[in-house]
């Protein structure tokens, strides 16, 4: 197999095991795939999805306190639009190496999320972009960046979960 | 055999001065023909919000906005001027305009052909020479313009009954508290970014009900709390909060109290650093140079929880955001929030600071929003039994039923306020049934 290839399935099985321990609410265990200067971000579904958090309104731009504080939040009973838990499952797929600098892997990916809860099935859907850095014989995720592609949450009327 | 619509919204609020109780029947959220009532008196004869001044920078920026189930074209012409027209075409209505935002000399309309300049005006009708003279150049070619369009400091609103009072007529006592959101800004206020827009599968009231409301802060957002208490470092006080909540007329209220968070205008927190307290205590001190101590104090350290009748939201408390509602059915709301921000913020850090805070509690996936969604779809689904269970109770702080304008910050002033303004806003159609 040639190293372009292998990386990608290296890459696509970590993926796909960051997406099973979502669907299976291990959240603690999902932080710590990232690094400790993490950005997690969710642009707007209008405008520039690559704009700065700094200079537009997002949907999330957590550093790594507010995504440990999200992580916390959503281990309580008092998240309640997240308690009782909703169904969740991710499927990922079109997984891609787009580049690579300085052993930083940035990849990409597409995906579908379905969220069930009360009653109502949503389904969310767009692209993930990481940024992997090396990590022994894995990778840690730097920068994880959603970019939705609905046109509105509509009718989901929340974005309570980590799609 | 049904009672009459009349009959229905009289009996919607029960009101015993000597229990000194305040209830709601529950059947005046989910009934399909109270919904339509109210778009055709509520919806159709108050001032609705459209959009905000900085949305459109330059000649030719329009966004397409839904209102009240119209569309509408929001858009600066060519001279610069704000205008609003119902984005139908008068040859054979399709809309004339299908994009959401953009820049534009021209509406063309993709069925016919007729085009309209941003001012509304016709510029072309396809094959003109097989009309009588004049056709093509009559008014009536033209766009329509919504009957009435008016501003107060950047807000626009539109108002589908041509009779309506002024718009500074209708926001009243209201204006005061717009101002003091305003005024914080020294070279103005702008949107941005784009909306967050989202829904909600529950009445529209309920939200209105909800913006204003301060006792369900502590059980509904105890995780919010937690978290501003990890960016304070305990520094935030706990307990009873100065303020008040007040019944402003016109189903209008407001609560304004002690900020129990960090805002960018102007209360600092230790998360910020040592250097944003200096910023942060220079804008103090200015607000207190423009407006004196007291009017700056409540400018800088309190927050405003604004309801403009029947569907705005201004809401300046951790960060400042402008939150609109359009029902759809009686059962379902679509939902758009504007970030709000002086002009001078631009490109600084106090910018970040307000869109973290916006972040924190504020839009569909902060750390309370959601859950204030939770809550209401709850409520909606199980009003179902309401001829079981008919009433909601807004009984909180009803001291003087004769004079229920003002109150503490927990109380439901503002809840009574608004059911009162729609039961005369109803009560007042002579289209009703």
């Amino acid at each position: 197999m040639n190293s372009a290839l292998e990386t990608r399935l290296r890459v696509e099985e970590f993926l796909i095991r960051e997406a099973a321990l979502l669907d299976d609410w291990r959240l603690e265990e999902w932080g710590q795939l990232f690094t400790e200067d993490c950005r997690y971000l969710v642009p707007n579904l209008t405008g520039d999805p690559y704009e700065s958090p700094a200079r537009t309104l997002y949907m999330i731009a957590d550093d790594s306190h507010h995504l440990a504080e999200r992580i916390k939040r959503l281990g309580k009973t008092t998240a309640h639009s997240e308690h009782p838990r909703s169904k969740t499952l991710r499927l990922v797929s079109n997984v891609r190496i787009l580049g690579e600098e300085n052993s930083h892997l940035k990849v990409g990916s597409g995906f579908t999320t379905y969220r069930s809860s009360q009653g109502r099935t949503d389904t969310y859907f767009g692209k993930h972009e990481y940024i992997l850095v090396p990590a022994g014989d894995t990778w840690l995720i730097e920068e994880k960046r959603t970019i939705l592609k609905m046109e509105a949450l509509r009718p989901h009327g929340r974005l309570s979960i980590i799609v | 055999m049904e009672a009459s619509i009349r009959n229905r919204v009289r009996d919607a609020i029960d009101i015993d001065p000597a229990r000194r109780t305040f209830r709601i029947a529950r059947s005046s959220y989910v009934d399909a023909d109270i919904y339509r009532a109210e778009m055709e008196t509520i919806f159709s004869s108050c001032w609705l919000y459209v959009g905000h001044a900085s949305e459109l920078a330059a000649p030719g920026d329009f966004k397409t906005r839904s209102i009240a189930g119209r569309s509408v074209i929001f858009v600066r012409d060519g001279e610069g001027a704000i205008r609003c027209f119902l984005n139908i075409c008068p040859h054979r209505g399709a809309q004339v305009c299908r994009e959401r935002e953009g820049s534009t000399n021209a509406f063309h309309c993709i069925y016919h052909g007729w085009s309209f300049g941003t001012d509304g005006d016709v510029l072309h009708v396809a094959e003109e020479d097989t009309y009588a003279d004049g056709f093509a150049t009559a008014a009536d070619r033209n766009l329509v313009a919504v009957p009435r369009f008016e501003e107060y400091r950047g807000f626009w609103f539109l108002n589908f009954d041509a009779d309506a009072v002024s718009l500074r007529d209708y926001l009243g006592d209201a204006c005061v508290y717009i101002d003091r959101v305003v005024d914080q800004a020294e070279l103005g206020m702008e949107t941005v970014g784009a909306p967050q827009e989202y829904s909600m599968r529950a009445n529209w009231k309920l939200l209105a009900e909800n913006s204003t409301d301060i006792l369900h802060v502590e059980t509904l957002h105890p995780t919010y709390l937690d978290l501003i208490r990890t960016n304070s470092e305990g520094q935030i006080k706990r307990g009873k909060m100065e303020g008040n909540s007040i019944d402003l007329g016109n189903g209008h209220s407001v609560v304004e109290r002690e900020a129990t968070y960090g805002r960018p205008i102007a209360k600092w927190i230790s998360l910020w650093g040592e250097d944003a307290k200096v910023e942060i205590d220079g804008i103090y001190q200015r607000l207190t140079d423009r407006y004196g101590e007291e009017i700056a104090k409540k400018m800088a350290t309190y927050s405003r929880n604004l309801l403009i009748f029947p569907n705005l939201v201004i809401n300046d408390i951790m960060s400042l955001t402008i939150r609109t509602f359009q029902p759809t059915a009686a059962d379902y709301m679509e939902i758009s929030v504007w970030s709000l921000a002086p002009v001078e913020e631009r490109g600084t850090v106090a910018l970040e600071r307000r869109l973290t805070n916006f972040l924190e509690f504020l839009g569909p996936a902060g750390f309370a929003t959601p859950d204030d969604v939770e809550a209401l779809e709850s409520c909606h689904r199980a009003f179902a039994a309401n001829r079981e269970a008919p009433w909601n109770d807004l009984s909180k702080g009803f001291h003087d039923p004769a004079g229920d304008t003002i109150g503490e910050t927990k109380d439901e002033v503002p809840q009574r306020a608004f059911w009162r303004g729609w039961q005369q806003c109803l009560e007042n159609a002579e289209r009703l049934p």
